[in-house]
């Protein structure tokens, strides 16, 4: 199955009854795969249609481990083509960008290896574009310079990530009662290791406070970021359970990372997705 | 140095029905963590959450997850409570700033579990684990090796405890809650595991990472209340009777 055709399936809600509106949300991909339209649409904010996706898709863990995949795709390529780049400076940067690629890569495998396994032809490997149509030079290609670019690079990173944490936590339910269930919060987990190393690689925190995106991300990944400011946890509003500085909005937030949706899982993923 | 250590590792022998296993506190008199397990299938009728004896059961199903997850959690807070009261000499702000914050998210935790059991119970606090007394014998909290070396066996204890107690959760809200939870202890591994060893792989390293297949540990509740057990830092007994 292409990418187009899964990111399709995955955002439709009529996957499982109907695919009346396939024509329609392959014609938005497309508008979206162009560099142009790329370039002035922020991270998150792509054109991609709104749904409720947990309701709609309901228990579908083929659907969450494509998507997983397709993360993984992404993640993979970007650590191979920084690791390349020569833009990492030696040392704690390569160092840790080497023990990533080597989990990103691994992960690929062992999701292509699980799907085949249950019978599934896995998502193709797309075709990424880290610079979003000239917006970032991340690998230093054209010319933005090895500071600069080593900062895309770190933030790039650091996005990653963080929606990786947040897209595996968005389809445990559609996990639920799978074999899979297991293996995805193992993955999910070291997803989490990545990010708090990366994070701190910036000089921030481990762990995400409120919704802030840290210093020095660029704006555009603030959709990264939206809804970790939740603070009610099982109906509880969890900073109301005591007055000591462990449940202020900063340390009830950083405790807790939220989930994101398929649909916006995709959208960020979509920017760095020609075909 | 007679350093405590909890063990990660896979323990056989604990998959009988009723058996009881007394984990003595290496060198701490009077540990009293009681585990024994089941690998009974049968999760249908009413087990029996006290057997009589006064010992606390975690209890079965979604509130047994819940109330282990407390007792880790209990574990967590504490540890961290006496790491913030007596920080040992000579810290950096960056370790004083990491355990602060890992103080305050697993007192969140803690209180939050706490909370959220007694309402799925609906305030019958029989089926809420008690409070939990702990000792932590001849754990120098003043030396950092010690300090973050315990550290970064809990926080891989958790993570590993959640990412195989995912599995027995039937409620996609429980489920859900276990994931926001598994991956701060996940970045808190990382964080410890990078103080310990900067500028290294160790923050996901392949002690802990399978290389193959870059899964972190996932262990059911036998196994990571046998490996806690032998620490001799729960001092209160209780059982797993109903948990795999």
């Amino acid at each position: 199955m292409s990418i187009i055709k899964f990111l399709d399936e995955f955002t439709n809600q009529s996957m499982l009854t109907g695919r009346s509106s396939r024509r329609e949300i392959f014609g938005a991909l497309g508008i979206l795969g162009k560099k142009a339209a790329l370039a002035a649409v922020p991270l998150g904010l792509a054109t991609m249609p709104q749904k409720t996706f947990a309701q709609d898709m309901g228990n579908d863990p083929v659907a969450a481990l494509q998507l997983a995949l397709t993360l993984e795709y992404l993640e993979d390529e970007f650590y191979d083509l920084a690791l390349q780049s020569g833009v990492l400076p030696s040392g704690r940067p390569e160092t840790v960008y080497m023990q990533i690629s080597k989990h990103e890569q691994a992960h690929v495998d062992f999701l292509i290896a699980g799907l085949e396994g249950a019978g599934v032809t896995p998502v193709e490997k797309p075709t990424f574009d880290f610079t979003v149509g000239g917006t970032f030079d991340p690998f230093n290609e054209n010319g933005i310079g090895q500071e600069t670019a080593y900062a895309q690079l770190l933030a790039l990173a650091q996005a990653f990530e963080d929606t990786g944490v947040r897209a595996y936590k968005g389809q445990a339910g559609n996990l639920l009662g799978s074999p899979f269930l297991t293996a995805a919060l193992q993955i999910h987990a070291v997803e989490a290791m990545h990010a708090s190393e990366i994070r701190r690689l910036r000089s921030l925190k481990g762990w995400i406070t409120n919704k802030e995106r840290g210093e020095g991300m660029p704006e555009a990944t603030q959709a990264v970021y939206n809804g970790e400011e939740n603070v009610v946890q099982g109906g509880l509003d969890v900073t109301t359970l005591g007055n000591s500085a462990a449940f202020s909005m900063e340390a009830s937030t950083e405790a807790y990372d939220e989930p994101l949706s398929g649909d916006d899982a995709v959208a960020i993923a979509s920017l760095f997705i020609v075909s | 140095m007679n350093k405590k250590r909890i063990r990660i590792a896979p323990i056989s022998n604990l998959n009988h029905r009723r058996q009881f296993l007394k984990i003595g506190g290496l060198g701490v008199v009077g540990a009293g963590l009681l585990v024994a397990c089941s690998n009974d299938d049968d999760m249908g009728g009413d087990p029996p959450v006290d057997p009589g004896n006064g010992i606390f059961d975690l209890g079965k199903g979604d509130l047994g997850v819940l109330n282990y997850a407390y007792a880790l959690e209990q574990l967590e807070a504490d540890f961290y409570t006496k790491v913030v009261n007596s920080f040992y000499g000579n810290i950096s702000d960056e370790e004083m700033q990491v355990l602060t914050d890992l103080y305050y998210h697993e007192v969140n935790h803690r209180d939050f579990f706490k909370a959220a059991i007694t309402a799925a119970v609906d305030g019958n606090t029989d089926l809420v684990l008690p409070t939990l007394e702990f000792d932590y014998g001849s754990l120098d909290f003043g030396n950092r090796e010690m300090v973050l070396g315990t550290a970064r066996v809990l926080e891989d204890t958790g993570v590993a405890a959640y990412n195989g107690a995912g599995k027995l959760i039937t409620d996609p809200g429980y489920l859900l809650l276990a994931g926001k939870i598994v991956s701060v202890e996940a970045r808190h591994a990382s964080a410890i595991r990078s103080l310990l060893n900067p500028g290294s792989a160790d923050f996901a390293g392949d002690d802990y990472v399978t290389t193959d297949t870059g899964l972190s540990a996932a262990l059911d509740p036998s196994e990571i209340l046998a490996a806690v057990g032998a620490t001799g830092f729960i001092k209160t007994a209780f059982t797993a009777n109903n948990l795999p």
